[in-house]
């Protein structure tokens, strides 16, 4: 079957290393060699003191549940089966934040500060997408 | 850090001009910009050439923009199409009037997205957060008010408050596109979109134009109209979480209390005295993080604070009195800039404020800003 959602953007070269350890089921963010800054999205120099030595760096999954949303518009062909469908937004434990989507149904009760885990779901052969899952 | 106060009074808006608002697919960009264009030139009576400054905001390319109008002028500048550009540009356009860049500055937005069906989300504005479904402004405004209530029990009853004022306005405006009366009870029942976020949480999508034209103070007076002043400006960005575009995990709230203390110091007015707030409204919830922001009440008490109308024409902050971008037009904070003129002029018929002598423009976004505007 065709995989008919967005996948990652090929020409996103900064994000190859977190799909890559997507793949090996592990959260991934960007960490500065020489000040120790961790973030993500990812950047070509630190943001807090602008080195170009950075390294991906695996991260616990850990975090807790800051928002979420639910779709009931599909903005891409692919999303309209799962409509309506929800978007979570997590602090991790390392302090940044990601967006991702809950793993399975909607989770019955949901509060700003829920710990939450990152569990993986292999989309199709080459990409695996990250999810989440009130613990 | 230096401040912009000395600049305080010293540059007006003399001329305004905006189109109809609608579905225009026979109007290019041009065509709609030149429109607004030559009703502000005719509001102030100005002769066209002596315009030497030009901004452009979403029109897509300034020199043909000039070319249509035949305008070579001595600064030109292009913003891009966001709607937080509006008050920059207007400050902008300050910036270059004080330093004599230019003498009189036109200022020309153009939006034809309705009948070109631009969307907001999707391929046409692809993210790193496609690939979990995760797009539009509006999602992000949704995520942020899901956190207002989480964090303040706002409830969905109190944003509709401000939908439902604005719509209230709207009808009191010939020239707004929605006409049919809205209740708290529509909004509840509207369709979501991306919740907690309704369709009456949005704002709409339409083609047209408007025009601001600029100059000093002094040289305002030989003009048609009273000049209306620029009193204070403010202004603080925040692009620390733009990889989740529209998205603030404080709603901005540092950003707007950083702003509203430049634009009250240099005004010398407070909340108290503003006679009428024109607001940034892309999605409902901008309108409460505001309200907060800016001080007219405290922070996470904007739910109970809209409540009864508070922002209606007659109620303690007549607020977007054109119907904003939810009920009025989609101009990116250009229209409310001119509705702000036009308040100050006394022109605004049926919607008029009662001894309206100071107004104050607001967006909280990304790039938060503030113009207050006073009666020369």
């Amino acid at each position: 079957m065709t995989y008919s959602k967005p996948l990652p953007q090929a020409d996103d070269l900064l994000m190859q290393p977190f799909w890559e350890h997507a793949r090996a089921h592990r959260l991934s963010i960007q960490r500065c060699d020489d000040c120790g800054d961790g973030h993500f999205p990812p950047s070509p120099v630190c943001p807090h003191c602008l080195s170009e030595e950075q390294t991906w760096e695996p991260v616990s999954g850990r975090g807790t549940l800051l928002s979420w949303v639910t779709f009931h518009r599909a903005y891409w062909g692919g999303f309209i089966p799962d409509l309506p469908y929800q978007c979570c937004l997590v602090r991790l434990a390392e302090g940044p934040l990601i967006v991702a989507n809950f793993a399975g149904d909607k989770p019955a009760h949901l509060a700003e500060g829920l710990p939450v885990r990152a569990v993986f779901h292999e989309m199709t052969e080459h990409f695996t997408l990250p999810k989440f899952i009130v613990e | 850090m230096t401040s912009m106060d000395a600049l305080k009074n010293k540059i007006a808006i003399v001329g305004v001009g905006t189109t109809e608002y609608g579905n225009f697919p026979q109007f290019s960009d041009y065509a709609l910009g030149a429109k607004a264009f030559k009703a502000a030139v005719e509001d102030c009576g100005i002769d066209k050439n002596q315009i030497d400054g030009l901004v452009c905001c979403r029109v897509p390319f300034y020199a043909r923009m000039g070319e249509v109008l035949g305008l070579n002028p001595r600064w030109t500048l292009q913003m891009p199409p966001h709607g937080r550009m509006s008050g920059m540009a207007i400050i902008e356009a300050m910036l270059a009037i004080e330093t004599g860049a230019a003498d009189y500055v036109a200022l020309i937005y153009t939006n034809i997205g309705r009948s070109r069906r631009v969307n907001y989300g999707g391929d046409e504005a692809a993210s790193l957060w496609d690939p979990w479904g995760f797009t539009s402004p509006g999602a992000a405004h949704a995520m942020m008010f899901q956190m207002h209530q989480n964090r303040y029990g706002t409830t969905t009853r109190q944003l509709a408050e401000v939908s439902v004022a604005f719509r209230q306005h709207a009808l009191l405006n010939p020239d707004a596109v929605m006409k049919k009366p809205m209740t708290i009870d529509d909004h509840e029942e509207a369709r979501p979109i991306v919740e907690p976020l309704r369709l009456l949480d949005y704002c709409l999508i339409n083609d047209g134009a408007v025009c601001v034209i600029m100059t000093s103070a002094e040289r305002a007076r030989d003009l048609k109209k009273p000049p209306v002043l620029i009193s204070g400006v403010g202004a603080r960005d925040a692009f620390s979480q733009s990889s989740i575009s529209n998205f603030d995990e404080n709603f901005w709230y540092a950003e707007a209390r950083d702003t509203a203390a430049q634009v009250y110091q240099m005004a010398g007015v407070g909340p108290s005295d503003i006679d009428g707030l024109m607001c940034y409204d892309n999605f409902s919830p901008t309108v409460l993080f505001s309200l907060e922001g800016f001080g007219f009440c405290g922070r996470g008490e904007s739910g109970a604070y809209v409540e009864g109308g508070t922002l209606g024409l007659h109620g303690a902050l007549p607020t977007n009195t054109d119907g904003g971008h939810l009920s009025n037009s989609y101009m990116q904070g250009w229209a409310l800039n001119v509705e702000a003129v036009r308040q100050l002029r006394g022109e605004c018929g049926a919607r008029q404020i009662k001894d309206c002598n100071i107004i104050q423009y607001v967006a909280v976004t990304p790039c938060t800003r503030s113009i207050i505007y006073s009666r020369a």
